[in-house]
Formats: structure tokens, C-alpha cells, sequence
């Protein structure tokens, strides 16, 4: 049967008739009915039990609120068999109805809100820069005691993010280039000089593509796995622990992964850059029907001594960036698994955005210096 | 010592097995309704195993498991929904949701099976709360701000949010200060007394063990003894006599003669 609340009497004598289902699982509907009753009452209310079926300690919750929100102080209530665990919630109330103290998070105001984020920035910039200056200390540190080198840890991080990346950083390295390849030929084929796709290839792969399509692969690739790691250990509070027992973190989890990815990521640059050329090369031999001693001579012509150093001595600034910013959001991680995933969100996008921010640099640095 | 009428939980012949290791080897069990219930067992006996395995979070390698008399595996989504709702489950590092706060937790079953609006939500969980003995303050608290008892206590207020008969404790008092223990072990008995719940924990704790279970089941070797507390103390197995009868034990089972 469903559930129902019938109110009767009137002036100071009130009879509350609660019949039906008032188990836990009809609390909806319990809900409904106690919206059903008056705003307010006065005087005496009798809650007679005796017709309801199996009543839970949800709805008998919900009424004993709602009547003390319609009584207010001025209705005595008194029940008729009411169920075992009316008394219990009685005795609950009074713990219960101390309410919950309003959250005192200072003024709200756009101003307010404004200088909070400028003070956050500027702690975060603090912390950053300590974190530099702890990375840097161990290194210096590093050059007198060659144990702090942590061989074991340096060869796994190269592997984890140099050897593993390879087939990847291939993949995309060469379908990248296929794709420009295939554009520069239709577009250079109106002017009937298809032969200067070789040109188009190896400037682009060599000086900007190849290192930066590596870059950003392996931030996503492992600056999310360096914050990921670090910030699992930092919820596990293994990095209080090791900082108990007098290790660095800094010594023992950062500057390898950093150093590292220094070593892994001029390497994959190498093979990207190969493997670009490959995938246009093929593309040009196929598509724009230059024959490969054709392709050699012209690759010679086209190749400036310094255009295969101009990408790869970006690597290791980019490597340096992606590793520090990765390590320092592990690092950042506290208390909850939320943290854990916004802080590897941001290390990545973060990661991106400098190494794309230091590209631009280094384009304008090479064109002044005429590189 | 119960009706076997009013059989709430049966396992029979459950074989539990992990690589090549016999975890349940025939284990029989069957708890009744309104009992405590304690499961105890040396570590790697397959405890946890024994509670996934009741709740139908893991596959038996054979045997049968019933709750309500339904068959734990061969549950309709239907019937499925309709058990979970009668049982609650506290898990032993609490299992709450990080990014909710303690208050969202509890609202959680509640928001997945009753349609309330907000204020009645809660409204529900304060009550929930309030049963667990938590101030009223703890509602907005994350769960990294709480202590380990706090933890405990929230996570018992989420497993009552949906009025089970049925509770099932994982180690509720590991972690705890003897006195937050001991308060943990109140609580209980005093829900227990007023919502006639029956209650199935896992516990290494002696003193919860004498203070609030009536029947014991310990797992020896891939099956299970069971019995009341006073016929299981007097098992000749040596670990059972190890257990029960070490330095540990005689302090315990003093407090609660005496």
C-alpha cells in the first residue's frame, strides 16, 4: 500500500494518522506527503504508528524534521506505538541540529578573488623557483660525488622514455612528414618545380618537425607518467618517507628522470628525423617521381651545414622543460586523488605550451644570428 | 544458536583458488539474522577473499554463495540492485570517495537509488552521520582532512545510508587508537541493538571480538570452524589455541569476564 498522512483536528489538538509503506525504499514518496502538510501547526499533535507498515529510520527521520520545522518549538507531539528507533532518532536530533558552522573563506568580491589568484601565483612562483634551485643544488653536488648519480635509475628512465618511445616517435614522425610532403609537391607541381619538395622535406623535418613532433609526444608520453609516479608516491607518502630516512627526492626522483630525458630525447630527435625523411623521400620518389640519386644530390644541395644541429640542439632544452615541469606537478600533488589528476592535466599541457613557447624563441634567436 | 529460518548469508563448498593456491578449500559458513558475526584467520588465509566472494565481487572458483537465499553469481540485475540495497559494506581503509566530500559520500547510494531533492538529501545524511557518531561539522570535510577514526566512521555512515539489515565490517577497527576502538565496538552494539541489523566483520581486534561478536568463524586451512566464542576458545587447533590463548588474548577475554 502506498504511503499516505492524514491530518485531522483542529485548534490545539492535532492527529497525525501515518499509514502505508513508510519503509526506507519509499522515502521519495514519504517526501511528497510531508510537502503535503500545513506550514505550521500549534498546540498538541498525536502521531499514531499503528497503520504503518514496516517504517523506516529514513521517512521517520524526515518526519521528525519536518514537524520540528512546523511546530518550531510550539507543538507538543506524542506518539502512538511508534516504532523502536523513534526514541534512538529523538536522542539523534539534538546531536544533529547543531548546525553545520558557514564556511568563513574571507570576503568574496571580484577584488577579493583577484588578489588571491596574484598571491597564489606568487607562491607558486616561489615554489617553482626553489624547486629549480634544489635541482640544480643536487647537480652541482653531483659533480664532486658520482654515487648521487643514480646510475640504475638514470639507464630505466632512458629506457622508459627513450627506448619504448621509438616505435611511436617513427610513426608519426614519418606520416607527418608524408602528409607535408604530399601537400608541398601538389602545391609546388603549379609552378613545375616539384623537385624543390626535396628542399621542403628536409628543412622542415630536420629544423623545426622532427624535434618538435618528438617533444610533444613525450610530454604527453612522460611528462604525465614523471607527474603520475611522483604525485602516487606523494599521496602513499613515500616521499615523506624517504625524506625520514634522509634521502632527497629531489637527489633520488627528479634529476635522474630530468637527466634522462636530456639523453632520450636528442636521440628519438635523430631517429625522427630519419624517419622523416624517409616518409617524404618515399612520398617524393612515388607521388612526385624523383628518383632517389635525384633525391640524394638534391637532399646535399638543400641541407645547410648547421640545419641538422638547428633542430637537434633543441632537444635537450626541450627535454629539460618537459622533465622539470612533469616532476615539479608530481611534486605538487597533495592529499587527494583529484589533485593527482589535475596536477598530470596540467603538467602536460604545461609542457606543451613551453616547448612550443621555446621554439618560437629559438626561431627568432636563429634568424638574428643567422643560423 | 540461530534459526535456520532466518538464514541470512549460506556459503557451501566455496573453493577459492589464485595461481595454483588453494585460498578456500570447501569452506562452509552461514550467518543468521541479527547475529555478529566475526571472521578471523591469520593473514593470507583469504579473509578479504571470503567478503568479495559474498558480496559478488568475485567470481568463486566453485561453490555456492546465497544471500537471502538467492544465489550470489546468478543474480538478475533486477534481484542484484534489490540485495545490494539490503546490505552496506564498510571496506577497511574506508574506500571513500576522494573528491566528495563526507556528507556527497554518504549521499551517494542515496542519490543512485531514491529520488530526493537536495534538502532532503541532506537531511538524510546528517542523520546517517549523526548515527555514526560524527559531529555535524564533519559533513564538509574531505576525506584526506579526517583522522582514522573519522574515516572509519564516515564510511560507516555510508554503508548505512541505504537502512541495511545487513552489514558487512572489514577490519573496522584496524588502525584505531584503543579508545576510538573501544568507542567504535559501543557504537556498534548500540546500533545493533536498535535496528536489528546483522552484522558480518572481519577483525583482528580481541577486545571487538569478545566485546561484540556472538558466533565466531575462524579459517584454518581453507575451511571454516565456527561457533560461539566459548566453544571456539576451546578448539584444539594450534593456531586457534595461538590465537586465543596468547599473551594478547588473556587481557581481552578478562575485560570482557570481568
Amino acid at each position: 500500500m502506498p504511503s499516505s498522512l492524514a491530518l485531522d483536528g483542529g485548534g490545539d489538538d492535532w492527529h497525525l494518522r501515518i499509514a502505508g509503506d513508510w519503509s526506507a525504499r519509499a522515502l521519495a514518496e514519504v517526501q511528497i506527503r510531508l510537502g503535503d502538510l500545513p506550514p505550521s501547526l500549534a498546540g498538541t499533535l498525536t502521531c499514531d504508528w499503528s497503520a504503518a507498515e514496516s517504517p523506516g529510520i529514513g521517512p521517520a527521520w524526515a518526519l521528525l524534521m519536518r514537524l520540528e520545522a512546523i511546530g518550531g518549538g510550539r507543538v507538543r507531539i506524542q506518539h502512538v506505538s511508534p516504532p523502536r528507533h523513534v526514541v534512538f532518532l529523538e536522542a539523534l536530533r539534538d546531536r544533529a541540529r547543531t548546525g553545520i558552522p558557514a564556511d568563513d573563506a574571507g570576503p568574496n568580491g571580484a577584488l577579493a578573488r583577484l588578489g588571491r589568484w596574484v598571491l597564489s601565483r606568487g607562491d607558486e612562483a616561489r615554489e617553482f623557483a626553489s624547486f629549480v634551485g634544489r635541482i640544480v643544488a643536487v647537480l652541482v653536488r653531483a659533480v664532486r660525488r658520482p654515487r648521487s648519480w643514480r646510475l640504475p635509475s638514470l639507464t630505466r628512465h632512458v629506457h622508459e622514455t627513450g627506448v619504448t618511445a621509438i616505435p611511436i616517435v617513427c610513426l608519426i614522425a614519418f606520416l607527418i612528414s608524408v602528409i607535408v610532403a604530399y601537400l608541398g609537391s601538389q602545391q609546388l607541381r603549379l609552378f613545375g618545380a616539384e623537385i624543390f619538395v626535396v628542399d621542403l622535406i628536409a628543412i622542415a623535418v630536420l629544423r623545426e618537425m622532427g624535434v618538435l613532433l618528438t617533444a610533444i609526444i613525450v610530454a604527453g608520453r612522460s611528462g604525465s607518467a614523471f607527474a603520475a609516479e611522483i604525485g602516487a608516491m606523494q599521496l602513499n607518502e613515500e616521499i615523506d618517507a624517504l625524506r625520514a630516512m634522509g634521502m632527497d627526492p629531489v637527489e633520488l626522483l627528479v634529476v635522474p628522470r630530468i637527466l634522462a630525458l636530456t639523453i632520450a630525447l636528442p636521440l628519438l630527435t635523430v631517429i625522427a628525423d630519419a624517419t622523416g625523411l624517409l616518409g617524404g623521400g618515399l612520398l617524393a620518389h612515388y607521388q612526385a617521381h624523383i628518383s632517389w640519386p635525384q633525391f640524394a644530390d638534391r637532399l646535399r644541395a638543400a641541407i645547410a651545414p648547421t640545419t641538422f644541429w638547428a633542430g637537434l640542439i633543441k632537444a635537450p632544452v626541450f627535454a629539460v622543460l618537459i622533465a622539470v615541469v612533469g616532476t615539479y606537478r608530481g611534486m605538487r600533488v597533495r592529499e587527494s586523488p583529484r589533485e593527482l589528476g589535475r596536477q598530470t592535466t596540467i603538467a602536460v599541457v604545461q609542457s606543451i605550451f613551453f616547448v612550443i613557447l621555446a621554439d618560437a624563441l629559438f626561431a627568432v634567436l636563429f634568424v638574428r644570428l643567422g643560423f | 544458536m540461530f534459526d535456520a529460518a532466518e538464514t541470512v548469508i549460506r556459503v557451501r563448498g566455496l573453493v577459492n583458488r589464485f595461481a595454483g593456491q588453494v585460498v578456500h578449500d570447501g569452506l562452509e559458513m552461514e550467518v543468521g539474522a541479527r547475529e555478529i558475526f566475526g571472521i578471523v584467520g591469520g593473514s593470507g588465509t583469504g579473509k578479504s577473499v571470503l567478503l568479495r566472494t559474498i558480496l559478488g565481487l568475485h567470481p568463486p572458483t566453485a561453490g555456492r554463495v546465497e544471500l537471502y537465499g538467492r544465489e550470489v553469481g546468478a543474480m538478475s540485475r533486477a534481484e542484484r540492485s534489490d540485495v545490494v540495497q539490503r546490505f552496506g559494506v564498510t571496506f577497511q581503509n574506508g574506500a571513500l570517495i576522494g573528491s566528495l566530500t563526507v556528507a556527497e559520500n554518504v549521499q551517494l547510494p542515496l542519490r543512485e537509488y531514491r529520488r530526493l531533492a537536495r534538502a532532503a538529501l541532506d537531511e538524510q545524511s546528517r542523520l546517517c552521520l549523526a548515527m555514526a557518531g560524527l559531529p555535524p561539522d564533519a559533513a564538509g570535510k574531505y576525506p584526506s582532512q579526517l583522522s582514522g577514526g573519522m574515516t572509519k566512521r564516515a564510511a560507516l555512515a555510508r554503508a548505512l545510508a541505504l537502512e541495511p539489515e545487513l552489514l558487512f565490517l572489514d577490519e573496522p577497527t584496524a588502525g584505531l587508537d584503543p579508545i576510538s576502538a573501544a568507542a567504535f565496538d559501543e557504537l556498534l552494539l548500540y546500533l545493533h541493538s536498535q535496528l536489528d541489523l546483522t552484522v558480518v566483520m572481519i577483525t583482528h581486534d580481541l577486545d571487538t571480538l569478545f566485546r561484540t561478536c556472538g558466533r565466531v568463524g575462524v579459517i584454518l586451512d581453507g575451511k571454516m570452524a565456527s561457533g560461539t566464542l566459548d566453544r571456539i576458545v576451546e578448539n584444539p587447533h594450534p593456531w586457534i589455541q595461538a590465537y586465543f590463548h596468547g599473551p594478547r588474548a588473556r587481557a581481552s577475554r578478562e575485560g570482557r569476564n570481568g
